[in-house]
């Protein structure tokens, strides 16, 4: 998909936030992902000729990071944490259960859901835990993690608010979330209002040094 | 008990709003940053010495020497590192989102001791909330000329960009860190140089600080080094955060003195075993540490030095705690797992190495493990770190691939009878094993 104005815009303020250009090339990559749901060859040719470097190089970083995707992973990307904490409290029964319910094993994705494992996501004092869209959910049991398939197929949710993800499947937590929030996921890569990928956009787009 | 906190008093105080600019000024916020403007850089890297503030992203290193070395070629920048991606670790998760105008003033303090203009925070990508939290911070304070051209009606300026990391544990290392911070894969860059504070981003003199070290700064300003220095009978001063995780009763992060002993952080603090159950092992301070056991350990100190001296260390202050129903061979099969699966990839040893070590694990895990399975691991392991010895010495660029060796000699050392059991178990653990991956990954 080719960029927008205002999207191309965005780009330029992001680029000018870096004393070199380079430095943008990862919330570029996002900002590519919002485009296309995921990183095509378009897309990190767009992000190569914006910060002046080439395709090659572009692909040299987006594959070393494993959140920046070459493929399409769904509209809802589940990662389930099996790292240690995890696991010592059943990690690997709530990934299989998410398998099981989706019918999408670990790594793959249909059109609608992805499933990945994950390396600890730092909500080890809430294990078992995941993300969905890189919204937290902690306490997962076997149960919930099956209800959230259910609920993400059948609601077919616009967009991913932890703390309603919390409320609905989660239990026990790291820390007291305390204050809520309204910002939400849109795709499968990470809410974050300055690069565009958030529900609510409004930023707190602080000018800094592009000003 | 109650002890006191320094970091955590505002949110644990005022849980409702504790991330507003508001509340952060109505309880003393910005008067540190206000005052350290109006300083000199020897004022600041003196009184941050004195203080003996110790790093909190694992390497503990004296904040004000590591300030003291930044080389006198300008632009010099500020890097923070929010990256927290070793296991067990959740600490600055919680600083960032109950506490974002903590580190933004912190940043302040630490940019203008170091005649620093542009900083930065490195978030790693799967903390979007924590990211947005501390955006939120860092516009408030823009709005309030805290940061950008004149802070606080001086002629300083100060930028500070937040950033976002993409999944890569590597990029914790503080070189890796500056790799991706550039725009590039990120690989722990060969040293010399060694120090960034010699030669950093862009091959700059930088500071790389960790989140919760510079969540400090404020507080040292505002009540001094020797009230800092006095919150602790250790070497290491001040409190510092535990995040505690596994089979306790209460886990979660918990901001501590130092010097209490293991058993009273276990069943104190923590609320002890779940179930009732007994404590088998514990991780003392995230993936990388050798584990402790009850018999040797629980009454211990909980200080760097008497982790030292019991061949372990606090590192990023993970605790993962164990109960006996824990399989140790499944337990270290997954540290050494994360790994080989976080390693960049750049060294033979700690690429080829994790993922042998795995293999192993995994087939003795899956009942197909051999007989010379334990001398094969002690073989690998010794390729990465030769002589097995504490603290590892290192055949490769980083310690990261040292640091998978920790669980294999933990669990050789203090748990062989489970890895034999294992193997006796298997139906020909004379002949050929298979592995087999149980997570869907190769
Ligand atoms: C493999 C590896 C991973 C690391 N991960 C982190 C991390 O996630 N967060 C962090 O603050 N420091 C991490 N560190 C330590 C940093 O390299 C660096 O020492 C630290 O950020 C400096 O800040 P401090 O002196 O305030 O602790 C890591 C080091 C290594 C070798
Ligand atoms: S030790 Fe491992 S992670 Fe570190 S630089 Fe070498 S290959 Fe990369
Ligand atoms: S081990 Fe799963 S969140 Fe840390």
């Amino acid at each position: 998909m080719s960029w927008s104005a205002e999207t191309i815009k965005r780009a330029h303020d992001i680029v000018a936030r870096y004393p070199e250009p380079r430095s943008a090339v990862m919330p570029l990559l996002y900002l590519a992902m919002r485009q296309d749901g995921y990183l095509t060859a378009d897309g990190m040719k767009q992000v190569a000729d914006l910060v002046g470097i080439t395709p090659a190089q572009v692909q040299s970083v987006a594959t070393f990071y494993v959140m920046f995707k070459t493929e399409p992973k769904g509209k809802y990307l589940i990662s389930m944490c099996t790292s240690i904490s995890c696991y010592l409290m059943g990690a690997d029964d709530v990934l299989h259960a998410i398998e099981e319910a989706s019918g999408v094993p670990a790594g793959e994705a249909d059109d609608e859901i992805g499933v990945e494992h994950a390396e600890c996501i730092g909500a080890c004092g809430g294990a078992p835990a995941c993300l969905v869209n890189y919204e937290l959910i902690e306490g997962l049991t076997v149960e919930k993690a099956k209800e959230l398939v259910r609920w993400l197929r059948d609601g077919k949710p616009e967009t991913i608010n932890g703390d309603e993800l919390q409320t609905l499947f989660g239990s026990v937590t790291s820390f007291d979330w305390a204050i809520k929030e309204d910002n939400a996921a849109i795709g499968p890569y990470p809410a974050f209002p300055v690069f565009g990928t958030a529900a609510q956009n409004t930023d707190a787009l602080e000018p800094g040094r592009g000003a | 008990m109650v002890y006191p906190l320094v970091v955590t008093k505002r949110m644990m105080e005022h849980p409702a709003d504790s991330h507003t600019m508001k509340r952060y000024e109505a309880t003393g916020g910005y008067v540190a940053a206000r005052q350290s403007v109006g300083q000199t850089r020897e004022e600041l890297v003196e009184l941050v010495k004195a203080s003996g503030l110790l790093g909190r992203g694992g390497a503990a290193f004296s904040a004000g020497l590591k300030w003291s070395f930044l080389a006198p070629a300008r632009p010099a920048y500020l890097v923070v590192n929010g990256d927290e991606s070793e296991p067990g670790t959740f600490k600055d998760r919680q600083l960032m989102e109950r506490d974002p105008h903590q580190i933004v003033e912190g940043m302040i303090i630490a940019a203008k001791a170091n005649e620093v203009h542009d900083s930065f925070v490195y978030i790693r990508g799967e903390y979007p909330k924590p990211a947005r939290r501390l955006q939120q911070a860092v516009a408030d304070a823009y709005a309030k000329g805290y940061l950008g051209k004149g802070i606080f009606g001086t002629d300083y300026d100060l930028e500070l960009t937040v950033h976002l990391g993409a999944g890569a544990y590597i990029c914790g290392e503080e070189t890796a860190l500056l790799n991706s911070l550039e725009g590039r894969r990120g690989e722990p860059r060969i040293k010399p140089p060694y120090f960034p504070a010699a030669k950093g981003l862009y091959m700059k003199p930088t500071i790389v600080n960790n989140i919760e070290t510079i969540s400090n700064l404020p507080h040292i300003i505002n009540q001094g080094s020797e009230w800092f220095a006095g919150l602790s009978d250790s070497a290491d001063t001040g409190t510092f955060m535990m995040s505690i995780s596994g089979h306790v009763n209460k886990p979660g992060n918990y901001e501590l003195p130092h010097g209490l002993t293991w058993r009273e952080v276990i069943y104190d603090v923590a609320g002890g075993i779940r179930n009732g159950n007994e404590l088998k092992a514990w991780v003392p301070g995230g993936a990388s540490a050798p584990w402790f056991v009850p018999e040797l350990h629980l009454d211990r100190p909980v200080t760097k030095e008497a982790c030292a001296a019991d061949g372990s260390m606090l590192g990023s202050g993970a605790i993962i705690v164990m109960d006996h129903t824990t399989d140790m061979v499944g337990a270290a099969e997954r540290l050494v797992a994360f790994f080989a699966e976080e390693s960049c990839g750049q060294c033979t040893p700690c690429r080829e190495g994790t993922t042998w070590l795995d293999m192993i694990l995994q087939r003795v895990l899956n009942g197909a493990g051999r007989d010379a399975d334990i001398d094969l691991l002690l073989d690998v392991a010794d390729n990465i770190s030769v002589g097995l010895g504490w603290p590892p010495k290192q055949t490769t660029i980083c310690p990261l691939g040292p640091s998978a060796v920790s669980p294999v000699m933990s669990l050789v050392r203090h748990f062989r009878d489970e890895v034999e059991a294992h193997i006796a178990s298997a139906p020909h653990s004379g002949g050929q094993g298979v592995a087999v991956s149980i997570r869907g990954i190769a």
